[in-house]
């Protein structure tokens, strides 16, 4: 008896916990599946219109990759990507680190209205900027290259990681920062050797979020940078590798796999670091 | 001796707090301030401005709103973006509280479920819309073939050539990038109330629907008002999944304030026209900050 109630209960489960996130799994995960098995397929299969899409029948085909690195300047979008993504990471991480320290922790006059200042610049979204920025960009001299986007990708990463990091500074204890004073270090000691070393989850945190809001940024890349070998990874896609002819969607996915995959590794690896700061930004 | 003093009392004034707080928050305010502050304040000067690209432009006062007032395709454009706003917000938060109720069972493969759900807002937008845009396609849509597999219809549809398809398109991938956030935000919510309240309400006799409503979405409310508040600004200030998707089209069906800026501005050269539309996201941005910054000053007092 004690065995058929506890089947029925497993089965309970398996209907009320399991069996409801199957859509959900489904409309979450099949859009990249498509695009693996997309890119995989040959042309033949992928323009039959009789053949099931959902798998690949006819063999793998590597030639939409090889395409794509040979015969696109998909590399150079590549290492643009890198370049920039990195640089403004470094940047936003290091400004946001000093700023949060000095919202969190030191009395000034007017530090509220820093916070507030802040906090509404983290909400203003490019859509609301990126004309005049274009402007502004045009006035410095650095339109069509890559460090336009060094010079403003700042604008939106610095009030985000300020923002996160303030959070976790908040939670670390102020007498261990009182202590390191009394014992002789001065408030910049103080800040890298005490605050630093407690803050590192928080500060990995910002680093990830930076570099995947960088890596994935559109809009701004797409205004300012004309020349095809000056572009970003996501314009460059978006942008070149829709040709005249209909049959270009193997290497269009091959080109967003490949686009992805460096986010995806570092999702994988960080998984838990992208929940807390997902959370962070919305709840302190 | 005097050079002594003098060293010491420098040491003492970088030493002093708030010298120490002005400093180290500089950077971040010259950022803001050059390239926040004066942007917005150089998009409300051209906005009064009929500032074409190459040339300067002369102040033609409040005429680009009046022009816009009266234009068919903005009026399209504002109706465009609420119903937009609106539908998906809405739909993000009913499925983002079951995502996130079915989320805090005590199942395994827990992890993996939390990942997997919150892949689609980690990776590059533009590139999973362009998939998105692949499953539309209008001849190898694998949309249509499952529909005409499953006898549903003959002949699938032109989803992206059809002005309400398309919009129902745009509104299903912005809900698909949106709904992580949601769901791991309420997440979050339920996973910090307390257990005993459930167990309180049961042992009263209070069904699980009884429980949701009376424990759950009050516990969860200050949660799912950030959460909306935030979701609805990015909603409305979205470019890149109409941008890949229709570029605005079909008859304009589709465009939103942040794709016709770019579309007047950018692709049409008409700055201050451009200006002026980015411009009409402004009040939407207030109202927003103004209820947030309302909202967290009640909960410190």
């Amino acid at each position: 008896m004690v065995h058929i109630q506890s089947i029925r209960k497993r089965v309970s489960i398996v209907f009320s916990s399991y069996l409801p996130m199957v859509p959900f799994l489904m409309f979450a995960l099949f859009p990249f599946y498509y695009m693996v098995i997309t890119a995989l397929k040959k042309d033949q299969e992928l323009y039959n219109l009789k053949a099931a899409p959902f798998w690949i029948s006819e063999g793998l085909t590597g030639s939409h990759y090889s395409y794509l690195i040979t015969e696109t300047p998909y590399l150079t979008w590549f290492t643009n990507t890198v370049i920039v993504a990195v640089l403004t990471t470094l940047i936003s991480v290091i400004i946001g680190i000093m700023a949060a320290h000095s919202l969190a922790r030191l009395k000034f006059r007017g530090v509220d209205t820093f916070a507030v200042a802040i906090f509404i610049t983290y909400l203003v979204p490019p859509t609301l900027l990126f004309l005049p920025l274009s402007q502004v960009v045009n006035k410095l001299g650095l339109s069509d290259s890559i460090w336009s986007l060094v010079v403003t990708y700042p604008t939106f990463l610095v009030p985000f990681s300020t923002w996160l990091l303030l959070g976790y500074f908040k939670t670390i204890p102020k007498e261990i920062e009182e202590c390191a004073m009394i014992d002789g270090c001065s408030r910049f000691q103080t800040l890298i050797r005490i605050v630093l070393p407690a803050a590192v989850p928080g500060i990995i945190c910002a680093l990830l979020f930076a570099f995947t809001i960088s890596w994935n940024e559109f809009l701004y890349s797409l205004s300012f940078i004309s020349p095809t070998e000056n572009k970003t990874l996501t314009v460059g896609v978006v942008a070149e590798l829709i040709r005249g002819d209909v049959y270009y969607w193997g290497s269009l996915m091959a080109g967003a796999v490949l686009g992805s995959l460096p986010i995806v590794i570092i999702y994988v690896f960080f998984m838990d670091y992208f929940v807390s700061g997902l959370t962070a930004g919305a709840i302190k | 001796m005097g050079n002594a003093t003098g060293t010491t009392s420098l040491r003492a004034f970088l030493e002093r707090e708030a010298f120490f707080g002005y400093v180290l928050i500089l950077p971040a305010m010259v950022l803001l301030t050059g390239l926040v502050a004066y942007p917005f304040l150089t998009a409300i000067n051209l906005s009064l401005s009929d500032t074409f690209i190459g040339s300067k432009g002369n102040f033609i006062g409040l005429g680009n709103f009046v022009n816009l007032m009266k234009s068919d395709i903005f009026r399209q454009t504002f109706q465009n973006s609420i119903l937009f706003t609106v539908s998906a917000v809405a739909v993000k938060t009913v499925l983002g509280i079951s995502l996130a109720l079915l989320l805090n069972k005590k199942v395994r493969f827990k992890k993996f479920f939390r990942g997997a759900v919150l892949l689609p807002w980690v990776i590059p937008t533009v590139l999973s819309t362009l998939a998105w845009w692949w499953m539309f396609d209008s001849l190898y849509s694998v949309v249509n073939w499952t529909l005409v597999h499953l006898g549903i219809c003959k002949e699938g549809p032109s989803w992206l050539s059809n002005p309400y398809l398309a919009m129902f398109v745009v509104v299903l991938v912005n809900i698909w990038r949106g709904l992580p956030f949601y769901a791991i935000c309420i997440l979050a919510g339920l996973v910090s109330i307390p257990e005993d309240l459930y167990e309180a309400a049961k042992t009263d006799g209070a069904g699980a629907w009884a429980r949701f409503r009376h424990i759950t979405l009050p516990m969860i409310r200050p949660v799912l008002a950030v959460v909306i508040l935030f979701s609805t600004i990015f909603t409305l200030s979205d470019f890149n999944i109409v941008f890949v998707l229709t570029r605005g089209g079909p008859m304009n069906m589709t465009h939103l304030f942040g794709t016709l800026t770019y579309s007047v501005g950018i692709t049409g050269g008409k700055i201050g026209e451009g200006a002026a539309i980015s411009l009409f996201l402004f009040p939407f941005l207030l109202t927003v900050v103004y209820m947030q910054l309302r909202m967290t000053k009640r909960e410190e007092f």
